[in-house]
């Protein structure tokens, strides 16, 4: 059995993100990293794999995006992948959710994983959604925020939090999975894996290796276009008190909590 | 005809607040368009009584499919079929984790443009624009569709609720549902973790987050509370963690709230959460990093 896992290269969180005026698209300049909520999908792989419950022959990042997002391909293999596929062309760039859902979903039809996973949010674009989009193009079943998966009968037994409480459900495989950052504590990786990620196989793949339609991606063909980006109202500021002696602060929240009347 | 068409999520016989918003929305929208907004609920042996309940919010009419509850892919299956009965021109959805699913799930289908976390809608020649604030709430883009279905999923409590006293006609619809859509069987619903707690009558909140390190972190909010005659909330990370009740939970998934004062310690304050407790009047946060989204 085959688990892909999909991951993305997003700027570090010590990064202040902001949009290009001119391209109207997300600045990805400065440090980047391995989404944080990504490494989660590949320790819910490797606890799948390293379970025994399902026998798992191989996990595989699967990444799209510029050339420097094999970094976060090498990061995940780090982690314990044990090979990467890259889809990378610039027909690709700028695409929005749905035609980035639809490229990935393509390239992952080429693998025909029994399990897909990913984290549940990028943290820079916070769409919450490729997974869904994903799912929905491989005609598989889906869930996405997951805390919590077991492997019952060959099919996942798997929790989440949704609108009226913990839900429990029953999926079927092939399926897409999304993991919420609750589910696990990533592993460290070795000094050793770190040394050897790069010797594991990267698949690099242009957009007409995996018979993506071009009419379907990029900024042009973006169904949702993004524009006008404007500044919100202006929020009050508020009063910031740096806590060098903590009886002084704990004095001035008092006096504050009282001048609003807010201590019976 | 063209029009809106509007997913309401239902649970024990009664609509969730946020489809309730998205529905008086949706007709707000659709009066200002010259259209009309559709409502679509999806459930086990939906009620004419229940389903019929969203005219008074502004649907004139209502899409009856029954189907499995609580599961996303049986909805974008109904709505699919939907709106190739109507020819909508929108699906909106009000904040929650199904609609984020739904949403998107459709759009797939549908080759549609989508936009999440939308926190105003306006018209603009006749065509819908979504606003989304993006980076952390720092700006707010405009989303324009590109596509023959829009589809618009609201951040959550992003549309208030109205009654016009209006009436919808119930119209039963069958759909076939495609096999990868109950592969995924709902077990157990709503399950209720930890004791049960009332926050929502609380003048005065004291909430704690992941930066209170460990559970026991809950000892000095559960003391601190005690003496301000409040009550103890939480974030989901360390519900989710099994620190803290649910009950107590603030945010997308969970409550909003919006007290006398709201006392975070440890709360870096995700966009998931804030929504829960910005209708606050008073604020106080305690956290270490001074660039915390809370401040």
């Amino acid at each position: 059995m085959k688990i892909c896992v999909l991951v993305k290269e997003v700027p570090d969180a010590a990064v202040e993100k902001r949009i290009n005026a001119s391209t109207g698209r997300l600045d990805r300049g400065g440090e980047k990293n391995l989404n944080p909520f990504d490494t989660h999908a590949i320790e819910a792989a490797m606890q799948l794999k390293e379970g025994g419950a399902l026998s798992v022959d191989e996990v595989v990042a699967v990444t799209m995006g510029p050339e420097s997002a094999k970094r976060a391909l090498t990061k995940a293999v780090s982690l314990g992948a044990d090979r990467s596929v890259h889809l990378s062309d610039e027909a690709l760039a700028g695409s929005d959710v749905n035609g980035t859902g639809y490229a990935l979903a393509q390239v992952l039809a080429a693998e025909s994983p029994d399990l897909v996973l990913l984290g549940q949010q990028s943290d820079d674009g916070e769409c919450y959604t490729i997974g869904a989009v994903v799912a929905d193009h491989l005609q598989m079943p889906s869930l996405t925020q997951v805390i919590k998966i077991d492997v019952e009968g060959g099919a996942l037994r798997c929790e989440r939090q949704a609108e009226y409480g913990y839900d429990t459900v029953q999926v079927e495989l092939p399926a897409v999975i999304s993991v919420g950052d609750a589910i696990n504590e990533p592993r460290y990786p070795s000094l050793k894996a770190i040394m050897g990620a790069k010797k594991k196989p990267l698949e690099t793949k242009a957009a007409g290796d995996v018979g993506i339609d071009a009419g379907r991606v990029g900024y042009d063909n973006a169904r949702a276009h993004c524009a006008d980006f404007a500044a919100p109202p202006a929020k009050s500021a508020g009063q910031i008190i740096e806590d060098e002696d903590t009886n002084e602060t704990v004095e001035k929240i008092v006096a504050w909590l009282d001048e609003r009347k807010l201590l019976a | 005809m063209s029009g809106i068409l509007v997913y309401a999520l239902h649970y024990e016989g009664a609509f969730n607040k946020n489809s309730l918003g998205a529905v008086s929305e949706g007709a707000r929208l659709a009066s200002e368009l010259g259209t009309e907004c559709h409502a679509i609920v999806v459930g086990e042996g939906v009620s004419d009584d229940l389903a019929s309940q969203l005219g008074a919010y502004g649907a004139s009419k209502v899409y009856r499919v029954e189907g499995p509850e609580g599961l996303a892919q049986p909805v974008i299956d109904a709505m699919e079929a939907a709106i190739a009965a109507g020819g909508h021109e929108y699906a909106l959805f009000g904040g929650g984790l199904l609609g984020f699913e739904i949403g998107a799930g459709l759009a797939a289908r549908l080759d549609a443009g989508v936009c999440m976390e939308v926190t105003n809608v306006r018209v603009e020649d006749g065509k819908l624009v979504a606003e989304r604030p993006i980076l952390q709430d720092s700006q707010i883009s405009s989303v324009h569709y590109r596509s023959g279905v829009g589809v618009i999923i609201s951040r959550l409590n992003a549309f208030e609720i109205k009654e016009t006293g209006g009436s919808a006609t119930v119209e039963d619809l069958a759909v076939e549902f495609k096999a990868h859509s109950l592969k995924a069987k709902m077990v157990q619903r709503g399950e209720q973790r930890g004791a049960d707690v009332n926050i929502e009558d609380a003048n005065i909140l004291v909430a704690g987050g992941r930066g209170l390190g460990k559970k026991e972190g809950f000892d000095a909010l559960e003391e601190l509370a005690g003496a301000l005659g409040g009550a103890v909330a939480a974030t989901r990370a360390v519900v989710d963690a099994g620190w803290y009740s649910y009950s107590a939970q603030i945010g997308q998934t969970g409550k909003t709230v919006s007290p006398k004062l709201y006392l975070a310690a440890g709360i870096s304050g995700a966009i998931q959460h804030k929504v829960g407790m910005q209708a606050s009047e008073n604020i106080v946060a305690i956290n270490k990093d001074s660039n915390a989204p809370i401040f």
